[in-house]
């Protein structure tokens, strides 16, 4: 209470991030983005083809379609040159002739096949027709997420296009309605079964930020920790510690105790954002029922981690200028190898060895056992376990560090 | 007969790295009930001495006792019977005089009501009763050095190590903290003493070390000491005498 500006960094910082990144990455976990992307089309086709990719964009409601910008009709050199100057995002530049190339394709595809089956050819070389191709123009500063999520939907598209041109061709040689008898819906479909058995529950933004984030703010203990104790060493308080009769591990077990609490107070109030205030910003709200408990020791063992870590930290470290940013940026680190910005199942294979020596690997997959698993106790043991030795080993190891330097 | 507070026996200390001894060969007995000045220019080795003796730092060689425990075997015994007052304000600037003394009485053993007591009244000999409630960072340097006395004498050690306890407070501060010390000391508190003012040393002190270079040069009463000085009047001529006048700047 001594430290309001203190307070309001350990507490309400932590509740900051973890409101802005869930809504932030809400986008990214929903299927349907409330969010319509202008895009710039360049239909040089003018054909059926064309005409369905525009419909099944339009239709998708997450793009609002470009066709002219002002009084000039837009080229493809204009539309290049506004995505890359970043005004938009996405430019789709259909070619010439596609609807009557792919036509005449499927067609001369369609005769040689029917031919071979016996019926009536006629009787004319087949016109050598060039591939064509749809230009995808992409502000540089897109993520490679968008494109991949913009090119397979565009595939898929093209994909059903083509179908649907060999259905029809095959009805026009055949003289059938044939697109009638054919049921030209997906045979294959997919759908996701979760752990549940619940079909349309599927992990959402608030499942994966709140833990991941939570995460991250317990381990950023380390840098009032770290502080602290150097702090200690520099007003000569340490000093006065240690020249009592209590052991340094007493005093370190003080320490332990009051920054644990303060971590657990930070859990609690993430999760009760996640719970109660989500809701009223549109997001989901975070289903803890029957984990909270399991949730809290996963918080206890992540907080013993950092704990150690910031121990370890403030006894190296000579002043606060050394301590606070190597913290920082040491947290920073081991967050974006644990997992929390980028999967660890989608790092370069190296990133994923590295990654399971990252404590925050550890209790970010203990959060997702607890949460989006189902796991018991029995399977965050070796999590727990894990978390647990790195405390141990880092208090030691500043004990011994501690000892070390005061022998020399 | 009276007692040996600290028995000092060939203690060196050699920081890693250095080219020579922080403290050299050193050897000295202090008498229980003394207030023992240990003096000397900067780099001479006494706060690495009372850091020694203290137990923050471990000597290269040589052995010390106090009251009679052996630090290789009792350090900790050592440390219930000591009290340490560090060159800096070693308090919590955030917290208040009343919270510092609470917080630093029950880390050297006391509790409950004991500890209450002790700290009301410690608070009152040295007239900071009135400010018992206001945090650190707002006191004045005199108040602050008066607090960070009371911090290292509240569980009533036996042996109390002051590093420099004046420096940088007013002349009132300095007679309350002065009279304080010598109050202390004659309730039966040994009490060794590090300063640069040689005339409040001369004053206060009933023994009194002149050390240089990690060595004792001498160790007498501080009237002694000027006695058998040819031409000095005071301590700071003896002082003078014995470590030139050389510039000792240290790090």
């Amino acid at each position: 209470m001594r430290d309001p500006g203190g307070l309001i960094i350990l507490f309400v910082m932590p509740l900051v991030l973890i409101i802005t990144i869930t809504l932030i990455q809400d986008g990214t976990f929903r299927s349907v983005s409330d969010t319509s992307i202008p895009i710039l089309l360049i239909d040089n086709d003018k054909g059926s083809v064309s005409e369905t990719v525009q419909t099944q964009i339009s239709e998708s409601g997450n793009f609002e379609m470009i066709t002219s910008l002002g009084e000039e009709p837009l080229t493809e050199e204009r539309a290049a040159e506004e995505v890359f100057k970043g005004k938009y995002q996405l430019a789709i530049v259909i070619p010439e002739n596609l609807s009557r190339d792919l036509k005449q394709k499927v067609d001369q595809n369609v005769l040689t096949i029917l031919s071979s089956l016996g019926f009536e050819d006629n009787g004319l070389e087949p016109e050598e027709i060039q591939p064509k191709e749809i230009k995808l123009y992409f502000d540089p500063a897109t993520q490679q997420a968008f494109k991949n999520s913009v090119k397979n939907g565009i595939e898929r598209m093209i994909a059903t296009i083509e179908n649907q041109s060999i259905y029809k061709a095959f009805g026009e040689q055949l003289g059938e309605d044939v697109e009638s008898h054919f049921d030209q819906e997906s045979f294959i479909a997919f759908r996701e079964i979760t752990l549940t058995g619940e079909e349309n529950i599927i992990p959402n933004s608030v499942q994966h930020n709140v833990p991941a984030w939570t995460l991250f703010a317990i381990f950023f203990i380390v840098v009032p920790l770290s502080i602290n104790i150097v702090k200690e060493k520099q007003q000569g308080t340490l000093v006065r510690l240690i020249s009592n009769p209590v052991p340094y591990a007493v005093v370190l077990a003080g320490k332990t105790i009051t920054y644990l609490i303060i971590c657990l107070i930070q859990f609690y109030l993430m999760v009760a954002v996640g719970v109660y205030l989500f809701p009223y910003l549109d997001l989901p709200s975070l289903e803890v029922s029957g984990h909270l408990l399991l949730m809290t020791l996963v918080a206890l063992f992540s907080g013993l981690a950092a704990i150690g870590f910031g121990v370890l930290l403030g006894t190296v470290a000579k002043t606060p200028e050394q301590s606070a940013p190597f913290g920082a940026t040491s947290v920073v680190v081991l967050a974006a190898m644990g997992g929390v910005w980028v999967p660890v199942f989608a790092m370069p294979n190296v990133m994923q060895y590295l990654a399971v020596a990252s404590p925050m690997n550890w209790g970010l997959e203990a959060f997702y056992d607890v949460l989006l698993r189902k796991g018991s106790l029995t399977d965050l043991l070796p999590e727990l376990i894990l978390l647990l030795l790195f405390f141990i080993v880092t208090v030691l190891f500043a004990i011994g560090y501690d000892k070390k330097q005061r022998a020399v | 007969m009276s007692k040996t507070a600290i028995e000092i026996s060939g203690l060196y200390k050699k920081y890693k790295d250095a080219d020579y001894f922080s403290v050299n060969n050193l050897s000295i007995a202090i008498e229980e009930g003394e207030i023992f000045g240990l003096l000397g220019p900067n780099g001479a080795g006494k706060t690495t001495l009372i850091s020694m003796l203290c137990g923050l730092l471990k000597p290269t060689s040589g052995s010390f006792t106090i009251c009679g425990q052996s630090y290789k075997k009792n350090s900790n015994e050592i440390k219930k019977i000591i009290g340490v007052v560090p060159q800096e304000i070693a308090l919590y600037p955030t917290l208040t005089a009343r919270e510092n003394l609470m917080y630093f009485g029950s880390m050297s053993g006391i509790s409950g009501k004991d500890l209450k007591l002790k700290v009301e009244s410690a608070l009152e000999k040295l007239s900071l009763s009135k400010f018992a409630d206001k945090k650190i960072i707002t006191f004045s340097g005199g108040m602050k050095r008066r607090v960070n006395l009371l911090a290292g004498i509240l569980h009533n050690p036996q042996v109390l190590f002051l590093d420099e306890p004046t420096v940088g407070v007013d002349v009132q501060s300095k007679n309350v903290i002065i009279d304080y010390l010598k109050t202390l000391n004659q309730e039966g508190m040994t009490i060794v003493y590090t300063s640069h003012h040689l005339l409040e040393a001369q004053d206060l002190c009933t023994k009194i070390a002149i050390i240089d270079q990690g060595k004792i040069y001498a160790h007498n009463t501080p009237k002694e000491l000027i006695t058998h000085t040819e031409g000095a009047n005071n301590l700071e001529e003896v002082f003078i005498a014995i470590t030139g006048k050389e510039l000792r700047d240290a790090t």
